[in-house]
């Protein structure tokens, strides 16, 4: 039997979210953004006079580019924007130990389950609360082999030269307008670094959770593959539920060097009212891996293309998506590939979801420049329709300048079927078993790549959606 | 025929849902626990369609006359219920259910007949699950495969079979399972069904097929013969042999006159 069925039998503890716990920031900025804001943020964090640079001169870039007109409705953001808080501190300290951690704080990793997975993975994990690491363990093992795996605040002020070298290298504040926010008023996310030849078996992990009201979370993660590594990074969240909009706008930057496998995975559950508009990218040397495995689910928008840049010969770039759009809700998500060299390839694997009155659209790009000769490329997407109200739709953007590059595209639209619902309830399940079992068969071929307890909490939370849509 | 029948089934007619046309015209039959019964009838007589609306298929509605299922009224009840409650139909046109595994698909339905709250033992199932397969011949293997993905008509039946023989229902309504086998198959299918009536003498069975064949594999009590929505003629085995050689014309010119 495959692992992921045993775990399903195991009965884990209720899947549990949508709370907020008593914490209180320690400092805060006031709701809005502008240059003082920003300067208050650089010199809260101690930062180089370079950065403080950096962030103002990516607020001005972020005040000069209008809102995406493409995508999600964004018309009510820049009312939710003036009422952020673009800083929150919940305490002074790095916390080095989980002891060190506070009861309000394990509260609500508890909640979440955390501590299932903290014993077989404690000394793997950074967790991020609030805005910033609060508890942050790297294991001996991983020092031994000089991987860094801390705080991204931690990674400028220890590692400046790296850090330097490699910061807004693959997603510069020009990016796009969401790019230039984050890297206005960024904080707390993760630096990595893996040795040249250092492989980890063990993945990195790290949990975050938003739990500030009109909290801006503005995560900033910074990772580099050394040649020829290979490594895998967790990233899970569940938010609680708020009662006004929220916003979380990441950067994700990996640099993965020849020959490096590199393996992303987040699965993301926003509160209902969120918008998340987060930016990912890796940038892909010669005869590299990468891989983003992303999961999107909640949020009121979620707009997100993980993007491989295949910029060395015979480099790989693969994303597997899931996202799920129940009522009110919008993912737009996809991912896009970019050839640059040759012998590229690159594949895309996205499946949807959409509940109820929500609406899963797939944005893809797969761009070939001349001279990425023989590149190849396939693009598969597929829907899966639960109501009648419910909503799909497919913006594939295809652009090759090559000749010789093969590029394959897919896209199936599917209801869940009468005949499917009857076969099952005939066996004596419910409605709502019958369509959650339906739903995990369908993103299946995702699914099996995720690591347990993801799969166990992605297999919940379907449960749970289900349980809603049936009537 | 034995004391209180376990299926019974009284001046039935039923049809499509929000079509006014009626396919089945006043059905009777009682089934007995422990009988095998079989259905025989012409292409479109509606015998897949007497099979759904036991098992409660949604697209179909009765219109009039009564389903009784050990003294509970069927047709008030969910496809879901009637199943908890012991039917089990074998499809003849089984759905296909992409990522799910055999396993996984009769794992959910077992855990679904426990009260809330009660988790199945995983082992115990997975005991179980292998046993049925070896009774069947199977190999384990196939347990592993997604729901009727990509299955030959064959393998579909067979799948019908396993779930047969893991959920041990107290009716088994088999829609033509026998169409489409090879000879071992159907052996295999034969033996199947008999080892479960065996196991539990008070098993009945609603065998609905085109051939005298599986018939003398799973013997059958009383033979029906459906035309046009109504059973036309009812007896012993020899039913079944008699319309071997002459076909359904008697039946239709009689009907028709
Ligand atoms: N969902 C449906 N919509 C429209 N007509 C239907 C539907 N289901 C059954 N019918 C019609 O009702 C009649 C009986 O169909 P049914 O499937 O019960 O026949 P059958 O006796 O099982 O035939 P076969 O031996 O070919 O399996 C046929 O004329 C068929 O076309
Ligand atoms: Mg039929």
């Amino acid at each position: 039997m495959p692992s992921n069925e045993i775990i399903q039998g195991l009965g884990l503890d209720d899947y549990k979210f949508g709370f907020v716990t008593d914490s209180e920031p320690v400092f805060k900025t006031r709701p809005g953004l502008d240059a003082d804001v920003v300067r208050q943020i650089s010199a809260r964090k101690d930062e180089p006079e370079w950065m403080l640079k950096r962030r103002l001169k990516a607020l001005r870039i972020y005040d000069a580019k209008p809102m995406p007109q493409w995508g999600g409705d964004l018309s009510e953001l820049e009312e939710t924007l003036s009422r952020t808080y673009f800083y929150s501190k919940p305490q002074e300290q790095m916390e080095r130990s989980w002891d060190d951690v506070p009861e309000s704080i394990k509260l609500t990793f508890e909640r979440l389950g955390i501590p299932e997975a903290e014993r077989k993975i404690l000394a793997g994990v950074g967790a991020q609360y609030d805005s910033e690491m609060v508890y942050h363990s790297l294991k001996e093992e991983w020092e031994s082999k000089g991987v860094i795996f801390d705080s991204i605040e931690d990674g400028l002020k220890n590692h400046p030269e790296l850090f330097r070298k490699h910061f807004g290298t693959v997603i510069p504040a020009a990016d796009n307008k969401f790019a230039a926010l984050n890297s206005a008023v960024w904080s707390g996310g993760s630096f990595v670094y893996i040795p040249p030849g250092v492989r980890l078996e063990t993945p990195l992990q790290a949990y975050f959770r938003v739990n500030q009201e009109r909290l801006g979370q503005f995560e900033r993660t910074l990772i580099i593959a050394g040649e020829g590594s290979r490594a895998h990074y967790i990233e899970g969240c569940t938010a609680p539920v708020y009662s006004t909009d929220s916003f979380h706008s990441g950067v994700i930057e990996i640099v993965v060097n020849r020959d490096a496998h590199f393996r992303y995975t987040t699965i993301q559950n926003w509160s209902n009212n969120m918008y998340n508009l987060v930016t990912q990218r890796a940038l892909v040397q010669q005869g590299a891996h990468m891989e983003w495995l992303d999961g999107n689910l909640g949020s009121k928008l979620t707009m997100k293309y993980p993007s491989c840049f295949l910029v060395g010969e015979g480099a790989h770039g693969e994303i597997l998506s899931i996202a799920y759009a129940g009522d009110d809700q919008h993912q737009d998500t996809g991912g896009k590939v970019i050839h640059v060299a040759p012998n590229t390839t690159s594949s895309i694997v996205s499946k949807s979801i959409s509940k109820g009155t929500g609406r899963a659209s797939y944005r893809g790009l797969c761009k070939v420049y001349d001279g990425a000769r023989n590149a190849r490329s396939n693009v598969e997407c597929d829907a899966l329709l639960i109501n009648e109200t419910s909503r799909t739709d497919t913006f594939p953007y295809i652009e090759i300048d090559e000749r010789s590059a093969t590029v394959g595209h897919e896209a199936t639209v599917s209801k869940v079927g009468d005949e499917q619902l009857f076969y099952l309830m005939s066996r004596g399940m419910d409605e709502a078993e019958a369509m959650a079992l339906i739903v995990r068969g369908f993103i299946e071929p995702i699914a099996k790549e995720l690591p347990l307890e993801y799969a166990v909490e992605l297999n919940r939370l379907i449960e749970l959606e289900m349980e809603g849509s049936v009537g | 025929m034995s004391d209180s029948p376990i299926l019974a089934v009284k001046g039935l007619r039923a049809g499509v849902a929000d079509e006014d046309l009626d396919i089945l015209k006043g059905v009777d039959l009682a089934l007995g626990p422990g009988e095998v019964h079989a259905i025989m009838g012409p292409n479109g007589s509606g015998k897949s369609t007497l099979a759904k609306v036991i098992a409660g298929h949604p697209g179909y509605e009765a219109r009039g006359g009564s389903v009784e299922f050990g003294g509970e009224d069927l047709l008030e009840m969910e496809p879901d219920e009637r199943a908890r409650a012991g039917v089990f139909m074998a499809f003849q046109y089984p759905a296909e259910i992409p990522g799910v595994s055999i396993a996984n698909f009769l794992r959910t339905a077992l855990q679904s007949r426990l009260e809330d709250g009660e988790e199945l033992d995983l082992f115990d199932f997975q005991e179980l699950l292998m046993e049925r397969m070896e009774l069947l011949g199977m190999d384990a293997s196939f347990a592993e495969r997604h729901v009727n993905d990509g299955f030959s008509g064959g393998e579909k039946k067979r799948n019908e079979i396993l779930q047969m023989a893991v959920l041990k229902p107290a009716l088994a309504v088999m829609d033509e399972t026998d169409s489409g086998l090879d000879i071992d198959a159907l052996q295999v299918v034969a033996r199947g069904v008999n080892a479960l009536r065996e196991e539990n003498p008070e098993m009945s069975v609603l065998l609905i097929t085109h051939y005298q064949r599986v018939l003398s594999h799973i013997v059958p009590d009383t033979v029906h013969v459906v035309v046009d929505g109504r059973i036309v003629e009812s007896g012993g085995p020899e039913v079944a042999l008699e319309l071997e050689a002459q076909g359904y014309e008697e039946y239709r010119k009689a009907h028709a006159a």
